[in-house]
């Protein structure tokens, strides 16, 4: 059960990386909106994991993103953001020790949980991403907007992932 | 301190959190100065090859495209050779003006990553160290115009600082009146066909159609095509004029690019850095 886990955790981590470099990367709404759907690794790791695991993770995933954006340690620093977020939001909205569901996904945890769960983890991660990317608070309006309507094309498309690998039955 | 351990393993989150995040904004800070050593980009052996392999199966599309526009360069360098050799009908020999000393060459490279949807674009070309490409040198497009610096340079790739960069600033001229200016992209509009021309003083009279060009101060040559002027008196907070201008080149379909080789860079280099006290 724990070596499944993992294998589909690395096959996840692939197939969205190389979705996300090699055919989202080359989209874009006016240059306003640009998806980045590789954070959905990230908010479905296992509730099991520890900590210090988790961040390694999401630090590894944000470089391997910065080399392929030529962007150094942006990409690093919002998935580090989007790992405290994950910990911080599932540490208060459920009681740990009886979390018997093995990863937070639509089909264990419900829309209603699971929608706002990707929501706040989306946001804050879009948020450090184009501003430590623009780096300067002049083009903020312009930085917001970029950030908000990116943050709707990611949710869409995450959610429609998790729509399409809906299992029923689990629930 | 036993107090202090727990306390620290009670809040592990948040001081791993701290440690990862400061990491994370040394390694980008450290990256947006210029002195770089950044080795973990698309100068890679790994990232370069991967983009290389899926450059294979686009540059087959654009085939066609690429073919009409290099037949159409080709007729216009054929015509410009024409006027440099002239063939004496008498005497049935070839003269090459020579009176002329060439400083600049071109190197032409292929584009094998390109981006232009975020704020910073950079692109990768197949040339590098092994081909004489050195970090600073202008590139231009085949009949288009500027396209950016050379950035960062492995053995046989480089990474190109596109116009579409907000550190990236190219002196050009107003075609009609020689009026100096710096090239910039993206202060409040981020349309990668429309760039802005600043700080041409205020005397000057600029008119929507105007042609931009290069001035040759850097290290492009002078005289490469920019733009034309799209709309004048553009709001600024500085003393100067300001306007915004429709770009020649396309970043969105570049396939070819040329790399400048300034013979006469690291002499003017040398000579401009010769430093006067008290000035």
């Amino acid at each position: 059960m724990n070596s499944r886990i993992i294998i589909i955790n690395i096959i996840r981590w692939l197939l969205l990386l190389f979705v996300q470099i090699f055919l989202l990367k080359n989209m874009g709404f006016y240059d306003l909106s640009t998806p980045f759907i590789y954070v959905l690794f990230l908010l479905l790791l296992p509730f099991g994991m520890p900590n210090i695991l988790l961040y390694l993770v999401a630090f590894g995933t944000g470089l391997t993103m910065d080399a392929f954006y030529d962007t150094m340690g942006v990409h690093a620093t919002a998935c580090v953001v989007l790992a405290f977020v994950r910990i911080s939001f599932i540490s208060i909205s459920l009681n740990k020790d009886a979390i018997d569901d093995p990863e937070p996904s639509l089909s264990y945890m419900g829309f209603q949980w699971f929608s706002l769960y990707a929501f706040l983890c989306v946001l804050t991660h879009h948020l450090v991403l184009f501003f430590l990317e623009t780096f300067r608070l002049t083009e903020i309006g312009y930085t917001l907007m970029r950030c908000g309507l990116s943050c709707i094309f990611t949710l869409l498309i995450i959610l429609l992932v998790e729509f399409i690998f809906y299992k029923r039955t689990s629930r | 301190m036993r107090n202090l351990w727990i306390f620290i393993s009670r809040y592990n989150a948040f001081f791993l959190f701290i440690i990862f995040f400061t990491i994370g904004v040394f390694l980008t800070v450290k990256n947006n100065a210029y002195q770089r050593s950044a080795t973990l980009n698309s100068t890679n052996e790994i990232v370069g090859t991967a983009y290389e392999r899926l450059n294979v199966f686009k540059r087959y599309l654009n085939l066609g495209m690429v073919n009409d526009s290099l037949a159409a360069e080709n007729a216009k360098l054929k015509t410009k050779l024409l006027a440099l050799t002239t063939i004496d009908s008498a005497k049935d020999v070839k003269v090459i003006d020579t009176n002329t000393h060439q400083q600049y060459t071109y190197l032409a490279a292929k584009v094998v990553k390109n981006s232009v949807t975020l704020r910073n674009n950079v692109m990768t070309i197949n040339k590098g160290t092994s081909d004489g490409i050195k970090s600073g040198m202008a590139v231009i497009s085949p009949q288009r115009g500027v396209v950016g610096f050379i950035r960062d340079v492995s053995e046989h790739l480089a990474t190109i600082q596109s116009l579409l960069h907000k550190d990236t600033r190219i002196s050009v001229v107003v075609k009609k009146n020689n009026a100096l200016g710096s090239l910039v992209w993206g202060d409040g509009n981020f349309d990668i066909r429309k760039a802005f021309i600043k700080e041409v003083p205020n005397h000057i009279k600029m008119n929507v159609g105007d042609t931009i060009v290069t001035s040759g101060f850097a290290s492009f040559p002078s005289g490469i095509l920019v733009g034309k002027i799209s709309r004048t008196n553009v709001a600024t907070n500085d003393n100067f004029l300001s306007a915004e201008l429709n770009l020649f080149n396309d970043f969105s379909t570049l396939q070819y690019v040329y790399v400048v080789k300034d013979k006469k860079a690291e002499e003017q280099k040398a000579l401009e850095s010769i430093a006067k006290p008290n000035e």
